[in-house]
């Protein structure tokens, strides 16, 4: 069964619809790619999906549970991380203070901590500075070392590699195999070669609309198909 | 979409017109003192409400510094005209002066503030009239101090002005009123007046008024397209000040008395606020509406009041609810209420009603 | 680079921290008279106490939801109002020669007011604010008709005659230290609101709850995401703010000893300068513009009594232009 389902989800914010109809399954395990050009909606759906925005009632599933209309927090409880576009660090709070935010209780598992630890070397260095203070490409790592502190079922995560040195995203995509291994991730990108590498399956989404969808590997195979869909040159 | 006008909004414009046309009647039909004081505060309180809504309705940001450019406008006036006695000139200059410093304080008060946070403009505008209203009060060798200055209006508002004479050389009477300055200046009221809303009507009807409602639809999005936010707003705080203060210089004339009471105290904002919403933000027929209904209320309502208070004098509390000072508890819940239900006021909802096909 | 020098240390002295140290300063040389001065400087850290009880809720509410609470000092009005009638009523004890009996009017009074701040703030934001959250322009306005009906309130209940607050015996008189003498109520207003900032201060920076509340303040969608319900904590930030408005007032009855309805809109507007100062959100902040203004208020009166609510209005143009945000606010 799919962790997460899509039934045509329809979200408007003020009087603008921006989702028509997405539909997506996304199944158990590995990371799943939705891909998309500037505005076509993808941060929409993830927005969606946590209830962040108001998606239209019966729209999506979580492990076959109808989950729309429920409050962000209850979502997340569910087993949901989100690591949103702008990262949503806490820059006021240490990197130990965002981290220990990010456990339902408080308290670190000390092998879980170690093994997020060896993920993000930088995050040890840094424990007790400023968030504020950290470099991109280590806020990048703060916030998926936050969404992976505690076992979740899936992680939504939206243009990690955005604005990161090429060094870092080769970092961040061998991270996201890692995780993908334990967690089933949904991963919104625009960097084509960073997306291909990790996906087993994919969709494209367009104008608020699933266009396509598929694996990543026949994707990756049909360079005409790449050119349609995301004006990328062959 | 269907572009013809609603029932709702010919039904609005009908009722605007009626009240237009009781105004301009109004010596005529109801000849008695208080009715004329009532129809006078009306017009006034019309301009001071759609100055407003300019402000609140179609740039959604509040203001309770209104009452302040109102004063300025009064003050301007009056201390002009006790100065140097009775006539125009110290009309149009103390207007001018009441202009010259609302523009002044809009400026600043709008670049400092509607630069960082829109929330800090409600704050800041609310401390700015408080210190007026306390600067007012205290210097007191100018602005008579909370006792407020007394003082004529030009020649040819005084009552004993005749304005026509018949043969006999008396003052003439027509269908029962005398044409005296008393006449004169409730027209001069009544013109100008209804001169400064056809104004702002041609004002939210021209391309400015379209930029200004995109930004209230969508600040981000009109800022992307290239609009300079702030710079609009404040230049609608600014308009929307010097009409203000000119509606305190014409109420200064009529009034021949302006005191923190009648010209800057927060009971006036308070009624600004109560006439926009009541009557309904951005549409100026709201304003209109508004003001006529909360005019008449404040002058009638407290008798209807009084008379209930004595009804339920043996049940505990209410008659103290009841008190006729009291009615500012029955508008704040219905001011509370009508937000919740009917954020657009009276014109707004009924403007929206009756869809013709 | 003997500015940068200067610069640095300042900054490592405190920064804007040493802003009512500044002020203090100026106020010696302006008024000259060291018992004057002192006298002047306590009666400024006490109300600034009062005025930081009055202001840190409504900062960090603001802070919290982006929720403006206008009727924030119906709160104020109600607990000086409420305080002074429970001392009124124990007025046996306050007089008693027993220091216990005088304590525990006192505790009493501020207790009630307390009381009557939580119960107000849990309806406040469930039947007023509540429905109309992320709008700002409703929220001002429902906030301000609810001032204005709370005012009516007091108006109907209190009446419209001052009404004189009985002081416990034990707060009453002064010290006299050579030729100073410090009010001992003003010691004990500034002693309270220094426990109630520690207070806030512990809760904020040391447990669980005030690490959500400060990253609610920052980012109250992401610690959403992260399974926690900021709008259950809201309602009792709210609660905890409006209780420490109306303990505010209650402190400020017995500072005045006459009160009128109109101090609720009088205090409105000192602490709304008082929050835009400080910057809204942080708890430092607010501190910080209350002692302030405080000092100035205090001072001013005492040089320029004319231009004492004027001078608080400059105070704040004055650091909104040096600051568009306030000295100290919460990291957005």
């Amino acid at each position: 069964m799919s962790v997460l389902s899509l039934r045509g989800l329809r979200t408007n914010i003020g009087q603008y619809a921006v989702l028509h109809d997405v539909s997506i399954e996304v199944p158990e395990g590995g990371v799943f790619v939705l891909l998309g050009r500037n505005g076509a909606g993808k941060t929409t759906t993830l927005r969606s999906i946590m209830g962040l925005w108001a998606p239209s009632p019966g729209s999506v599933f979580f492990r076959g549970r109808d989950i729309s209309g429920m409050h962000t927090a209850d979502i997340a409880r569910l087993g949901l991380a989100f690591v949103p576009e702008n990262m949503g660090i806490f820059g006021g709070l240490t990197v130990a203070e965002n981290m220990v935010l990010a456990t339902r209780n408080g308290q670190f598992d000390k092998g879980r901590l170690g093994y997020v630890q060896t993920l993000f070397p930088a995050l040890k260095k840094f424990w007790d500075a400023r968030a504020g203070s950290l470099s991109g490409g280590q806020k990048q790592m703060l916030a998926v070392a936050r969404a992976i502190i505690e076992p979740r079922e899936l992680i939504l995560v939206d243009e990690p590699t955005k604005g990161l040195a090429p060094a870092i995203v080769d970092a961040m995509a061998d991270a996201f195999a890692e995780i993908g291994q334990s967690t089933t991730i949904l991963l919104v990108e625009q960097n084509f070669q960073f997306a291909r590498r990790l996906g087993r399956d994919m969709a494209v989404i367009e104008d608020g609309r699933i266009v396509h969808a598929g694996s990543m590997a026949d994707f990756a195979a049909d360079a005409e198909l790449q050119g349609q869909l995301l004006g990328l040159s062959a | 979409m269907s572009m013809k006008p609603t029932y709702g909004s010919i039904g609005v414009k009908l009722v605007v017109l009626l009240i237009a046309a009781a105004l301009l009647f109004a010596p005529f039909l109801f000849q008695d003192v208080r009715s004329i004081e009532v129809a006078a505060r009306i017009c006034i309180f019309i301009v001071l409400v759609a100055s407003y809504d300019l402000l609140i309705g179609y740039t959604g940001i509040v203001s309770f510094a209104h009452t302040m450019f109102f004063g300025f406008g009064a003050y301007g006036a009056a201390i002009l005209l006790k100065q140097m006695g009775p006539g125009w000139a110290p009309v149009v200059l103390g207007g001018l002066a009441g202009i010259a410093l609302s523009l002044v304080i809009a400026v600043a008060i709008g670049l400092l503030s509607l630069r960082v946070k829109a929330i800090f403009f409600a704050m800041i505008t609310l401390a700015a009239a408080s210190v007026a209203l306390v600067l007012a009060s205290q210097l007191s060798h100018l602005t008579g101090g909370e006792d407020g200055i007394t003082y004529s209006a030009p020649d040819l508002f005084k009552p004993a002005t005749k304005l026509l004479v018949d043969a006999e050389g008396k003052v003439l009477k027509i269908a029962g009123v005398r044409m005296n300055g008393k006449i004169a200046a409730y027209y001069f009221v009544f013109l100008s007046s209804a001169v400064l809303f056809g104004l702002m009507l041609r004002l939210v009807g021209s391309p400015l008024g379209t930029v200004l409602k995109a930004i209230r639809e969508n600040e981000a999005r009109a800022e992307a397209i290239g609009y300079r936010v702030v710079a609009y707003r404040t230049f609608v705080f600014c308009i929307s000040a010097v009409v203000a203060s000119l509606a305190g210089t014409i109420y200064a004339v009529w009034l021949k008395y302006t005191g923190p009471e009648t010209a800057l105290s927060f009971d006036i904002m308070i009624d600004i606020l109560l006439m926009v919403v009541i009557g309904g933000m951005g549409t100026m027929w709201g304003p209109v509406i508004g003001a006529t209904l909360l005019v008449i209320a404040q002058y009638y309502l407290r008798d209807l009041m009084g008379a209930a208070a004595e009804a339920v004098s043996s049940v505990p509390l209410l008659p103290e609810l009841l008190n006729p000072d009291r009615w500012l508890f029955w508008l704040g819940i219905l001011f509370i209420l009508l937000v919740y239900f009917f954020p657009k006021g009276i014109a707004g909802t009924a403007m929206e009603k009756g869809v013709r096909q | 680079m003997k500015g940068f020098g200067m610069t640095r240390w300042i900054e490592k002295m405190g920064g804007v921290n040493l802003l009512p140290v500044a002020v203090m300063l100026v106020g010696f040389v302006l008024i000259g008279a060291p018992s004057s001065w002192v006298t002047l400087t306590v009666a400024g850290l006490a109300m600034g106490m009062m005025v930081f009880l009055m202001a840190s809720g409504l900062s960090l509410v603001f802070g919290l939801m982006d929720v403006l609470n206008f009727g924030h000092s119906a709160f104020v009005s109600f607990g000086a109002f409420v305080a002074a009638s429970v001392l009124a009523g124990l007025s046996g004890w306050l007089g008693a020669p027993s220091v216990l009996l005088n304590v525990a009017a006192l505790a009493l009074a501020l207790a009630a007011a307390l009381a009557f701040g939580l119960a107000a703030g849990l309806f406040f934001e469930r039947v007023i604010i509540k429905p109309v959250y992320k709008d700002h322009l409703r929220q001002i306005l429902i906030t301000m008709g609810a001032l204005i009906v709370s005012e009516q309130i007091i108006l109907a209940l209190w009446g419209g005659t001052p009404i004189t607050v009985h002081r416990p015996a034990f707060l009453e008189g002064a010290w006299i230290i050579g030729d100073i003498s410090i009010e001992i109520y003003r010691g004990f207003a500034f002693a309270l609101g220094l426990v109630v900032f520690a207070g806030l201060y512990f809760t904020l920076n040391r447990t669980r709850l005030g690490l959500l509340i400060r990253a609610g303040v920052e980012n109250r969608e992401m610690v959403e995401a992260l399974g926690f319900r900021i709008d259950r904590l809201f309602v009792g930030v709210f609660m905890l703010g409006s209780a420490l408005a109306a303990l505010g007032g209650a402190m400020w009855a017995g500072y005045l000893t006459l009160i009128t309805p109109a101090l609720g809109g009088e205090m409105m507007i000192v602490v709304f300068i008082v929050v835009i100062i400080g910057g809204l959100g942080s708890i430092e902040g607010t501190l910080l513009g209350a002692l302030m203004v405080g000092l100035v208020s205090n001072y001013v009166g005492f040089l320029a009594p004319k231009l004492a609510l004027a001078s608080n209005m400059i105070l704040m143009m004055a650091i909104l232009m040096w600051r568009p945000s306030g000295l100290r606010p919460a990291v957005k």
